[in-house]
């Protein structure tokens, strides 16, 4: 369903995709990982061109989304749903607000319709009673999961997961580790997920990639990759210090 | 993974960058002024805080603005014509206020209290991803950001202008009333020699300035980067940027906006 060919992206000068291949299967869900700054954040954001490739392709549905006009590009993110690393609450709009925004733009729903659907998409991440509140007045993981809500409101074909677990506490993190699970099950959502959390990227993944100097190095099952002998990540997965991996 | 291979762009062709993407993001945004849907919602808020949360300071400015260029011309007129000509001084006055004091006084006020804004919470959206954000959930950014700040500014900047115009010209009046100035010939001369388009000069200059205002917060904003230091840079160079393009443009446009020299 997505193919990213030969992706290269420089910021400044400084290179941090280089030639990245990668395809994920419908409804499949694929966990990428790698170290902080790699570039993990930058891939999944050029999925929905927030950025644009310098050089490469990115196919979705065998569509080329370079070139696609303004009409044709907005009906693209509308399959799309995001959470971002930092949550990227609207911080001058309620929580309600917030979750309903895509909704407002996407769907045609009546005010009542929306409210329910606010409601139950917030219930979903483990949330009551906080629609009236401001960004500003929730706690970090909190804020992760508002934004979590904000971006399965609207039901997305393909949601992309930047870090949810990052700030939340460990039982909470299990719980979206369960959310990601269901949301493939019920609604046969493909997923890519970014995460640091090997304990959770084994039990989400259907894939396992590994993001290193630009290129996916490696990638398989959960299984293939706990086996894997490439020492890059092996290190990665154990969490060494020591080990091919010398740059932090 | 080294920054030694960044490519150098030399200072001046920077400049032109720069006015390239000013350009760009003019073009967009006023193609977007007639395209559906409007953020109706997000305008009223705009034209709320540019224009009536700015009068307070329009009126401080423009009311010390008409008070002392009435006493400045009083001045002149009493040394060099001598007593009794301070009544010819009205139509100087009002000339001068409406014409250029007002509009730079507004247009640099709104700057420093509209334009930085703009900077400062787009250029925080931006690096707290907002940004990202309103166009992953199916909103323009452009559309919901830029067009309600941008038109309410070129609405508001000439409504704020004849505003600080009749408050300018009643305080210059005021001030000469004070010192005893013949206050029927005054008026008369006043009323006699200031036409209708001196007035309406000024707010075609309030509005190039408005739009100025807009364009350049904004872009400051959605390029911020580099974290809570670079939105502060963000607003720094809003300020300088906006504040110096309106002294320069006023200079042309007085220039090239016709005038009656009778
Ligand atoms: N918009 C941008 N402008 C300049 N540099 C960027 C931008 N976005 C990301 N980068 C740089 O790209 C690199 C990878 O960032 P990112 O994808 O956020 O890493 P991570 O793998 O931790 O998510 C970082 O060095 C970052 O500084
Ligand atoms: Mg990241």
């Amino acid at each position: 369903m997505i193919q990213i060919v030969d992706l290269h992206k420089s910021f400044g000068g400084k290179k941090v995709l280089d030639g990245l291949n990668l395809d994920i299967k419908k409804g499949e869900t694929v966990v990428v990982i790698g170290q902080s700054g790699s570039g993990k954040s930058v891939l999944i954001k050029h999925l929905i061109g927030i950025i644009r490739p310098d050089k490469g392709e990115i196919f979705i549905d065998g569509t080329e989304i370079c070139c696609l006009s303004e009409d044709d590009f907005f009906k693209l993110r509308k399959r799309f749903g995001m959470l971002f690393q930092g949550a990227a609450l609207f911080d001058s709009l309620t929580v309600g607000q917030n979750v309903a925004f895509g909704l407002e733009r996407y769907r045609d729903f009546s005010e009542e319709e929306k409210q329910k659907i606010v409601r139950e998409s917030l219930a979903r991440v483990g949330l009551r009673g906080v629609e009236d509140l401001m960004p500003h007045e929730l706690s970090g993981g909190m804020k992760k999961r508002v934004g979590l809500a904000r971006a399965i409101a609207y039901k997305p074909e393909i949601i992309l997961y930047d870090e949810p677990s990052t700030g939340i506490d460990p039982i909470r993190a299990d719980a979206i580790n369960d959310l990601i699970i269901q949301m493939k099950k019920e609604m046969g959502v493909t997923s890519i997920v970014i995460t640091h959390d090997m304990v959770s990227a084994y039990k989400i993944a259907d894939r396992i990639a590994m993001l290193y100097e630009g290129k996916i190095i490696e990638e398989g099952t959960p299984e293939e990759i706990e086996k894997t002998e490439n020492e890059i990540v092996q290190q990665f997965i154990h969490g060494q210090a020591k080990g091919p991996i010398k740059e932090w | 993974m080294t920054m030694s291979n960044r490519t150098k762009i030399p200072s001046y062709l920077m400049f032109f960058e720069q006015l390239g993407e000013i350009g760009i993001l003019l073009a967009r945004t006023l193609r977007n002024f007639f395209r559906k849907p409007w953020e109706r919602e997000l305008f009223l808020q705009q034209l709320e805080e540019i224009g009536v949360r700015s009068l307070p300071v329009v009126s401080l400015t423009a009311a010390f603005g008409g008070l002392v260029f009435g006493l400045q011309t009083y001045i002149g007129f009493h040394r060099y014509i001598g007593q009794g000509s301070e009544a010819y001084g009205g139509p100087i006055i009002s000339l001068g206020l409406t014409k250029e004091l007002i509009p730079i006084l507004v247009g640099l006020m709104v700057t420093g209290r509209v334009g930085s804004a703009m900077a400062a919470e787009i250029g925080t959206m931006r690096i707290t991803e907002q940004v990202d954000a309103l166009y992953t959930l199916g909103a323009d950014p452009n559309r919901y950001l830029v067009v309600p700040r941008t038109m309410a500014s070129i609405i508001m900047l000439p409504c704020l202008t004849l505003y600080g115009d009749i408050i300018g010209i009643a305080c210059g009046y005021f001030y000469n009333a004070l010192m005893g100035v013949n206050r029927t010939l005054y008026w008369r001369n006043t009323l006699l020699y200031l036409e209708l388009w001196d007035i309406v000069s000024g707010l075609i200059k309030a509005l190039i300035f408005g739009l100025v205002i807009a364009i350049i917060g904004c872009w400051q904003g959605l390029n911020a980067e580099g974290g809570a230091e670079g939105v502060g840079r963000a607003t720094t160079r809003t300020v300088v940027i906006a504040s110096i393009s309106i002294l320069i443009l006023n200079f042309f446009l007085s220039r090239m906006l016709p005038a009656n020299i009778g």
